[in-house]
C-alpha cells in the first residue's frame, strides 16, 4: 500500500537528478588531473633526460596535441551522440579557432619576421601596406581570446538556425555542413582572403611576449590543455545529465515525439551545436601555439570526417569514449604514419568500416557489454 | 617548274633537309626576281656592329630570294664561316659560296659567326617572314597570322610580294589584314584610315590591342574615330564569342556533373544510400580506361583509335563488379543508418585511393584521347569547341537516355522502383529484394565508372579525381531533389552554367563559394530539391 502511494506521487515528480558523477569517477578524474598537470611537467621538466621516467619532449607534444583532438571528439559526441545530427564540419571551427589564434601570433611576431616589416611576412609578400580591416583586433590577447569563442559560435549560431528553421536534418544536414567547410577551405586557400593562402601561418616566435619554443611555455600550453579537456568534459557531464541533455537526447531518438509533447527542437539544437562549435574553436586555438603552423587544409573533409571517427571509434553517447577514440586513433596514426606511411590509410579505412559494422557502440561500449557479461555470468 | 627541280636539286646538295620548306618554296618564287642576294650583302650580315647587321638583314629582307632564304637558314644554323672577308656556308664540312651557290674549298682558319641573342631573334623572324612565300597554304597562313600580331614594318616589302602572288582567299584575306596592320603605323593618315577600317574584319584580341595602341598615341581625328568604331565592332564580336564560349563551358561542366551525378541518383536518389565512395568509383572507371589504353597501345596499335569503344564497358563492369562486392560486403548490413553508411563508405574510399596509389602509384597516369577526339570546331575568332567536350556532352546524353529508358521500361527497373517504394510489399509479391539491392547498387556505381571513363579524357586520371567531384556530386543530388532524375539533369545544368557564368565575373574560386552558398540558401527554402516527391510520407 505504502509503495503505491510512493510511485504515484513519485510521478508527479521529477526523477532525483543523479549525481554529476560517481566517487570512482571522481577519484578517476582527479587521478588524470594529477597526473597531466603535476606528474607530467615533473616528468618531463625535472626528471634528468637519462631516466626512464624522463618523458620526452616529443610525448608531451604528441600527448599535447591528442588532447586537443579530444576536446573535438568531445564536441562531436555531443551534436552527434546525443543529440544525432552528424556534422562534417567541425574542422572549419576548429580551424576558425586556430587562426584567431594563428593571427594573434603572426602579430607577435613583430618585426622579427624575414622581411622585419610590422606586417606579417606573406603581407609584404603580397604587398600590402596596411593590415586588412578583420585583422584590427589582432594584437590583443584579450580580444583574441574573446574572439577565438566568438568567430565559431557566431558562424555555427547562423548556420545553424537556418539549417535547423528549416528542418534540415541527417544526412541532408551533413553534406550541407560539408559543403560549408569546403567552400571556407578554398576561401582560406586565396591569398586575397588575408589569411596567408596555401602557407597559411607558422614561423611563430612569441606568446604573451614570452618566447613560445621553451620547454616551460610549451609545458604551460599543455597544462592549459589537459585543464580545458577535463573541464569540457565534467561541462559536457553535466550538460547530458541536465534536463537540458535528456531533452537532446529525446531529440535523437524521437525527434517528432519531442514536437508532439511540445518542445521546440529549435532552441536545444542550435544550443548545443554552437557549444559543440565553440569547443572546437577553443581546441583549434590550443592547437596551433603548440603545433606552430595552422593552414587551410585543417578545413579538408577528411579533417572533419576523422573527428567522427573518433567519436565512433570510442563509443558514441558515451563521454570518455570520444576521448579514448581520439587517442586510440591518434596514437595509432602516429605510430603507422612513421613505420608503416602507406598501410595508414587502409588501417584507417578499414577502422571506419570495422567500427561502423561490428562495434556500433564504440571501443567503451564493448567493454561495458564484456563487463555485464561477466557480472551477469557471476551472478549465474 | 624546271627551275624548281633544279634548285631543288641544288639545295639538298648544300642544305640539310630543315630548310628545304623554305628554300623549295623560294625557289619558284624568286627565279624570275631582278635582285637577289649579293656578295656585299653577305659581308654586310656577318660583319661589324649588331645593329649594322640588322640594318642589312632588313635590307636583305626588302628583296629576297632562295639564296637569302638559304642564307638565313644557315646563319640561324651557325653553318656560315667567315674567312678574310669572304663569306661561306659550310655544311657537313663543305663549304659553298652563299651567292653562287659554288662548291669552294674550306679555307684554313675560317672563323664562325658570332650571332648574339639580338642577331639570332631577327634571323628567327626573318625566317618565319619567309615562310609568308611557302608553297604550303597552312604554313602561309601561321606566318601571316603570326604577323597580324606583331606587325613589324621591316617586312612589310616581303609582305606586298606575297601578297602580289597569293592564290588562296582565306590565306590572302589574312594577309591583307596583316598588311593593314602594319600600315596602321604608317605616317600617312589616309592609309592609317583605310588600316583601321579593314582591321574591323580581324576581330581578335590581339588586334584589338593593336587598335588600342594606335588609339593612344593617335592624333589625326578622323582616324581617331575609324579606331574607335573599328573597337566597338571587335569588341562586339569578342563578347558575343566570350558569352557563348562560356555557355559552351557550362554545358560541358553541366554535363560532366551529369554523368557523375546520374550514378547518385540511383544509389543516394532511389535506395537512399550515402555513398561517399562514388568519387573512388569514377577513378576506377577511369583507370580501367587507363589500362584498356595501355593494352591497346601493347597489342593493338593499329586499332588504338577504337580503344574507347572497349574501354567505356570495361570502366562500367569494372565500377559496377565493385560496386557489387561492396554492397554484398558492407553496405547490407547498414542499410536504414544513413549516418553510419556515410562513414563506412568513407573507409571504403579511403582504402579504394590507397588501393590504386598502390597498384598504379601516386602520379597522376597518362590517358591519351583517340586522334579523333583532339582538336575542335573553330566557330569565332575566340571561340572553338574541342571535339572531346562535345563528345562527352553526347556521351551524358546517351547516357541519361538508357537510364532513363532502363528505369521506366525494362523489368529490372520495375522491380528497382518496387522495391524503394514499398520494400515488403515487393518482397511479399516475390521480388528477391536483396539481388535488387545488390543490382540497383552495381548499376549506380557502374554509371559511375562511365563518367570516370568521361573524365579520363578531359583531366588528369590520378587517385584523387574522385575526390574533386564529390562534394559537387552531391549538391547536384541535393539540389535536383532526392529521386529524381529530371531534377537531376536540370541541377546539373543549372550548377554547371551558374558556375562557368559567375566564373567569368568573380574568378574561379568565387564562383564556386557562391555556387556553394547558393545551394545552402536555396535549401533553406526548398528542403526537398528543386523537385520534391509528392506524397504525404511523413519524415520519421
Amino acid at each position: 500500500m505504502h509503495t503505491t502511494t510512493t510511485t504515484m506521487t513519485s510521478a508527479m515528480q521529477l526523477p532525483q537528478p543523479a549525481p554529476l558523477m560517481s566517487r570512482r569517477a571522481w577519484v578517476a578524474f582527479l587521478a588524470a588531473l594529477v597526473t597531466l598537470c603535476a606528474v607530467v611537467p615533473v616528468l618531463n621538466l625535472w626528471v634528468p633526460e637519462s631516466s626512464l621516467f624522463h618523458m620526452s619532449d616529443y610525448a608531451v607534444g604528441l600527448v599535447g596535441k591528442i588532447m586537443c583532438y579530444a576536446i573535438c571528439a568531445l564536441a562531436m559526441d555531443l551534436i552527434w551522440g546525443y543529440t544525432g545530427i552528424l556534422s562534417l564540419g567541425h574542422g572549419l571551427f576548429f580551424a576558425l579557432g586556430g587562426y584567431v589564434m594563428g593571427m594573434y601570433l603572426m602579430r607577435q611576431i613583430g618585426t622579427d619576421g624575414n622581411y622585419k616589416s610590422n606586417l606579417p611576412d606573406f603581407m609584404v609578400f603580397l604587398d600590402w601596406k596596411t593590415l586588412p580591416w578583420h585583422w584590427t583586433f589582432s594584437d590583443s590577447f584579450i580580444a583574441t581570446l574573446i574572439l577565438v569563442v566568438a568567430v565559431p559560435g557566431v558562424l555555427a549560431w547562423v548556420f545553424g538556425y537556418f539549417a535547423f528553421r528549416s528542418r534540415i536534418k541527417g544526412v541532408y544536414f551533413s553534406i550541407i555542413t560539408q559543403a560549408l567547410t569546403f567552400a571556407a577551405m578554398l576561401l582560406f586557400f586565396r591569398n586575397e582572403t588575408g589569411f596567408g593562402g596555401n602557407n597559411g601561418f607558422t614561423d611563430f616566435k612569441r606568446i604573451l611576449d614570452l618566447p613560445i619554443a621553451t620547454p616551460a611555455t610549451r609545458m604551460t600550453l599543455f597544462v592549459m590543455t589537459s585543464a580545458c579537456l577535463l573541464g569540457c568534459y565534467v561541462f559536457a557531464r553535466w550538460l547530458v545529465q541536465s534536463k537540458f541533455g535528456r531533452v537532446l537526447q529525446a531529440i535523437r531518438d524521437a525527434e517528432s515525439r519531442v514536437m508532439f509533447s511540445g518542445y521546440s527542437p529549435l532552441p536545444y539544437k542550435l544550443t548545443i551545436w554552437v557549444i559543440s562549435a565553440v569547443m572546437c574553436g577553443i581546441a583549434g586555438a590550443l592547437y596551433v601555439p603548440q603545433v606552430g603552423i595552422i593552414n587551410p587544409s585543417e578545413m579538408s573533409t577528411a579533417n572533419s570526417i576523422e573527428i567522427a571517427v573518433w567519436a565512433a571509434v570510442g563509443g558514441r553517447a558515451s563521454l570518455i569514449g570520444p576521448i579514448v577514440g581520439a587517442f586510440l586513433v591518434n596514437g595509432m596514426k602516429s605510430w603507422l604514419t612513421v613505420t608503416a606511411p602507406e598501410f595508414w590509410l587502409y588501417f584507417l579505412g578499414a577502422l571506419f568500416i570495422g567500427v561502423t559494422l561490428y562495434l556500433p557502440q564504440g571501443v567503451v561500449g564493448f567493454v561495458q557489454k564484456m563487463n555485464a557479461k561477466k557480472q551477469s555470468g557471476e551472478k549465474a | 617548274m624546271p627551275s624548281l627541280f633544279l634548285f631543288g636539286t641544288l639545295m639538298t646538295r648544300i642544305s640539310s633537309f630543315s630548310l628545304a620548306a623554305v628554300t623549295l618554296s623560294c625557289a619558284a618564287l624568286f627565279a624570275s626576281s631582278a635582285m637577289a642576294l649579293t656578295s656585299e650583302q653577305t659581308r654586310a650580315l656577318t660583319f661589324g656592329e649588331t645593329d649594322a647587321r640588322i640594318t642589312a638583314l632588313q635590307q636583305a629582307l626588302a628583296s629576297p630570294d632562295e639564296k637569302t632564304a638559304a642564307f638565313m637558314q644557315a646563319m640561324a644554323d651557325d653553318a656560315v664561316k667567315v674567312s678574310g672577308t669572304h663569306v661561306l656556308i659550310v655544311r657537313d664540312g663543305k663549304a659553298s659560296d652563299p651567292v653562287t651557290g659554288d662548291a669552294q674549298a674550306l679555307p684554313e682558319g675560317a672563323e664562325d659567326v658570332i650571332n648574339n641573342n639580338r642577331m639570332r631573334g631577327e634571323i628567327d623572324a626573318a625566317l618565319a617572314a619567309l615562310q609568308l612565300l611557302s608553297p604550303d597554304a597552312a604554313l602561309r597562313m601561321a606566318a601571316t597570322k603570326a604577323m597580324l600580331k606583331e606587325p613589324d614594318p621591316t617586312k612589310l616589302a616581303m609582305l606586298e610580294k606575297a601578297l602580289a602572288v597569293e592564290q588562296n582567299s582565306g590565306v590572302k584575306t589574312h594577309m591583307l589584314l596583316a598588311r593593314a596592320a602594319v600600315m596602321l603605323n604608317s605616317t600617312d593618315a589616309q592609309a592609317r584610315l583605310a588600316a583601321a577600317k579593314a582591321l574591323a574584319d580581324s576581330q581578335t584580341p590581339d588586334t584589338q590591342l593593336l587598335l588600342n595602341q594606335r588609339l593612344s598615341e593617335e592624333q589625326d581625328k578622323q582616324v581617331r574615330s575609324q579606331l574607335e568604331a573599328s573597337l566597338s565592332t571587335i569588341q562586339a564580336a569578342l563578347n558575343l564569342g566570350e558569352k557563348l564560349g562560356a555557355l559552351f563551358t557550362g554545358i560541358s561542366l553541366g554535363s560532366i556533373l551529369l554523368l557523375v551525378a546520374l550514378g547518385l541518383a540511383i544509389t543516394y536518389g532511389l535506395m537512399g544510400v550515402i555513398n561517399m565512395a562514388h568519387g573512388e568509383l569514377m577513378m576506377i572507371g577511369a583507370y580501367a580506361t587507363y589500362v584498356v589504353q595501355g593494352l591497346f597501345r601493347q597489342y593493338l596499335p593499329g586499332m588504338f583509335d577504337a580503344y574507347l569503344l572497349v574501354a567505356v564497358p570495361a570502366s562500367f563492369l569494372a565500377a559496377a563488379l565493385v560496386g557489387a562486392v561492396l554492397e554484398r560486403l558492407v553496405l547490407r548490413h547498414l542499410y536504414g543508418r544513413p549516418l553510419e553508411t556515410l562513414l563506412a563508405t568513407w573507409g571504403i574510399s579511403l582504402g579504394l585511393m590507397q588501393g590504386v596509389r598502390s597498384l598504379f602509384g601516386a602520379q597522376n597516369v597518362g590517358v591519351e584521347n583517340p586522334s579523333w577526339m583532339s582538336g575542335g570546331v573553330q566557330l569565332l575568332a575566340n571561340l572553338s569547341l574541342p571535339y572531346n567536350r562535345l563528345v562527352i556532352i553526347g556521351f551524358a546524353l546517351f547516357v541519361l537516355v538508357g537510364m532513363t529508358l532502363l528505369i521506366s521500361k525494362t523489368r529490372l527497373g520495375l522491380f528497382v522502383r518496387g522495391v524503394t517504394q514499398n520494400r515488403p510489399m515487393a518482397s511479399a509479391l516475390g521480388v528477391n529484394t536483396a539481388r535488387i539491392d545488390t543490382y540497383a547498387f552495381s548499376l549506380g556505381c557502374g554509371i559511375a565508372g562511365l563518367a570516370g571513363c568521361a573524365l579520363s579524357q578531359i583531366g588528369n586520371v590520378g587517385p584523387d579525381l574522385g575526390q574533386n567531384y564529390i562534394v559537387d556530386a552531391f549538391m547536384v543530388v541535393v539540389l535536383g531533389g532526392v529521386g529524381q532524375l529530371a531534377g537531376t539533369v536540370y541541377a546539373a545544368m543549372g550548377l554547371g552554367l551558374m558556375n562557368k557564368l559567375l566564373e567569368g565575373v568573380a574568378g574561379a574560386v568565387l564562383a564556386k563559394i557562391a555556387v556553394l552558398i547558393f545551394i545552402i540558401v536555396f535549401i533553406q527554402k526548398r528542403p526537398q530539391g528543386l523537385f520534391a516527391m509528392k506524397g504525404r510520407s511523413a519524415e520519421a
